[in-house]
């Protein structure tokens, strides 16, 4: 034991008097002469009662042992772990993450403790100075100001005014010129069409057959006659678009096959096959991949918001959020027996979108079924 | 003497009794039907012995709800097609004999009678009816024959959106769910997609080829024993539980820290 430590045990020592880097005694602001600590006797200055202090001090003292150990736990703990496999590199950024964490929690802890219940308290008042500069400055900026204006010529000179506010008038334009693109009012009509109301499946191979439906995940094109155990399901894309995502977001298919007895008025029996039955996957809510199928009860369920839909009854909407059945794609045999695309579905796939209007109304006036 | 006397007086020695009795009477008469059965001319083929064992135990255990000629009833589907298969796979997960009608019959171990022989016998009675795919042999659902590679393709064409991609399974409509598939084992796994029990739909041989159930197979069975690292996994999607709770629970404590920190000391007044 040191003097010094000595010292610091003392009462009187709670005012700080000598600290390195602050002067030293006798010149203190506080006074070196404050035998016992009551309120009142320094203003603005509250002392810590001295009680709780050796008791906070000892807090202190045991986050700093806690410190201690915990880094020498981290050294160990890196020599002891060694990396490797994941299972031992992950017990390794445990063990040095975990230690390294008590440490410096522990410290910082210790520190807050130190500060608020050892440490006297001050009242402070921050004065702030005037927000407005003093009259000599700003007379001067204004001098400074008139006199670069003279100096400029800019009122003599009308040559070099005119032509810059002439290059500034177009500059000052560009960024209305850009705001133009936000219009796309300009865009033909037919585009929206194509792209929403339209998918692949109207369109022909290069020998102009319809497309055939193949399986999703084989790419096998499937013959009705195969597809024979009723409760069955297929995901089915198009011929020639098995990779194309964009295509495929509109365009993949549900295949389910029903006993003949089972489909309800709502399917139209024009557009199946043999008890084969073609639906959208994409959900009309908002567009997820609705392919949960209970064989039992013909429901499809969509797993993102539960709009469930009657697979025997044109996959009329019996509850959640979707709002419209999920449009039935006309399906049939080509000469070999394999399934084929008969056209496109007559409504667009998917979610609602403002320029879609009653599709299924518009569907039904010109004769077709929706 | 004084002992038995006891026994007969206590409060349930009548039902005891009762039931013994009728356990009896039960035995005696099924041991007597079992004797009067003439053979089915039809099936004198060598497999008479297990069709006929297997008519008795579906009288047993599952007529009740199937009906006395499995043509089904209000409380249970018909039997005749399902095939030997079907009988394998919902005897031998315990789903059937089912414990009480409910949205869906779930998987639980199997009851104290069954044991493989037994399931063979009721499925030769069962496929005897009307025929129905038949059990899986061995070679056909071996994943080491399998590619993982394919199958996972095809699963996550197929089964994903029930079973999830890590076959955790998941909620279905009115009380219905995918089950999980870790449990199953690759006959089970089989026997499901070409019967489709409960309410999972059927994939037949001839669109999905028994090399491509196998090679399915193949990939459930690798991705199920891949380690999981996530603690509540939530079907692989990784540890979000934890996550959630770790950020809200460590905004909070850096907020109350915050708080500790410049909190103004009571005054004592």
């Amino acid at each position: 034991m040191t003097d010094n430590e000595h010292e610091i045990e003392q009462p009187d020592e709670r005012v700080p008097k000598r600290v390195i880097g602050t002067p030293a005694p006798g010149t203190s602001m506080l006074g070196d002469e404050v035998p016992v600590v009551e309120e009142g006797d320094v203003p603005g200055v509250t002392f810590q009662d001295e009680h709780k202090a050796s008791r906070a001090e000892k807090i202190v003292a045991l986050c700093f042992t806690v410190t201690f150990l915990a880094a020498i736990a981290f050294i160990i703990s890196y020599v002891v772990f060694q990396v490797g496999d994941p299972e031992s590199t992950g017990t390794s950024n445990l063990a040095l993450g975990g230690t390294l964490t008590i440490a410096l929690l522990a410290l910082a802890f210790g520190i807050v403790v130190w500060v608020r219940q050892i440490m006297p308290k001050y009242t402070l008042i921050q004065e702030r100075h005037a927000m407005a500069s003093d009259e000599d400055t700003r007379e001067n900026v204004a001098d400074t100001f008139v006199q670069g204006a003279r100096e400029s010529g800019f009122v003599k000179r009308p040559l070099l005014r005119r032509t810059l506010l002439l290059a500034a008038a177009p500059l000052g334009l560009l960024p209305l010129v850009l705001l133009r693109d936000l219009d796309n009012s300009k865009m033909p009509a037919a585009k929206f069409n194509e792209t929403l109301r339209h998918t692949v499946w109207g369109e022909k191979t290069k020998e102009g057959k319809p497309l055939r439906l193949l399986v999703e995940g084989t790419g096998q094109p499937i013959r009705a006659a195969d597809f024979n155990s009723p409760g069955g399901i297929l995901s089915v894309v198009p011929e020639g678009y098995e990779h194309d995502l964009n295509a495929l977001a509109k365009a993949t298919l549900i295949l389910i096959k029903f006993r003949p007895d089972e489909i309800k008025s709502g399917t139209n029996r024009n557009w199946t096959h043999d008890g084969i039955v073609a639906y959208s996957k994409i959900c009309t809510h908002v567009g997820c991949p609705a392919a949960l199928y209970e064989q039992t009860t013909h429901h499809i369920l969509c797993p993102c918001h539960q709009s469930t839909f009657d697979a025997a009854d044109g996959a009329k909407v019996i509850f959640g959020p979707a709002a419209r059945p999920l449009p039935q794609l006309p399906i049939s045999v080509d000469d070999q027996g394999f399934l084929i695309a008969q056209g496109d579905f007559n409504v667009p796939v998917g979610p609602s979108y403002w320029e879609r209007g009653d599709a299924e109304a518009e569907a039904r006036s010109k004769g077709g079924h929706a | 003497m004084t002992r038995i006397t006891a026994w007969r007086r206590h409060p349930l020695a009548r039902y005891a009794v009762l039931i013994l009795a009728l356990a009896l009477v039960g035995m005696v008469y099924t041991a007597f039907i079992q004797a009067s059965r003439p053979a089915d001319a039809a099936l004198a083929s060598g497999k008479v012995d297990d069709v006929a064992k297997g008519r008795s135990l579906f009288e047993a255990h599952c007529a009740s709800c199937h009906g006395l000629n499995a043509q089904g009833t209000s409380t249970g589907p018909t039997l005749i097609g399902v095939g030997a298969a079907a009988v394998d796979f919902q005897v031998s997960t315990g789903r059937m004999p089912a414990a009480n009608p409910g949205a869906q019959a779930p998987r639980k171990p199997v009851a104290k009678w069954v044991t493989d022989e037994k399931i063979r016998q009721l499925g030769a009675y069962v496929q005897s009816l009307g025929g129905g795919p038949q059990v899986p042999g061995k070679e056909q659902v071996d994943p080491a024959k399998g590619d993982a590679g394919r199958g996972g393709e095809l699963f996550r064409a197929n089964c994903i959106q029930c079973h999830n991609w890590a076959g955790a399974g998941g909620a279905l409509t009115l009380g219905k769910y995918a089950p999980n598939l870790n449990d199953a084992s690759p006959t089970q796994i089989y026997e499901a997609m070409i019967t489709g029990p409960q309410a999972m739909p059927v994939f037949n041989d001839t669109t999905i080829t028994p090399e491509e159930k196998r090679s399915m197979i193949a990939y459930i069975t690798q991705v199920r024993e891949q380690r999981d690292p996530g603690g509540f996994g939530l079907g692989r999607i990784g540890p979000v539980t934890e996550g959630l709770v770790g950020w809200i629970a460590g905004i909070s404590a850096l907020a109350l820290a915050a708080i500790w920190i410049t909190a103004k000391k009571r005054q004592k007044s």
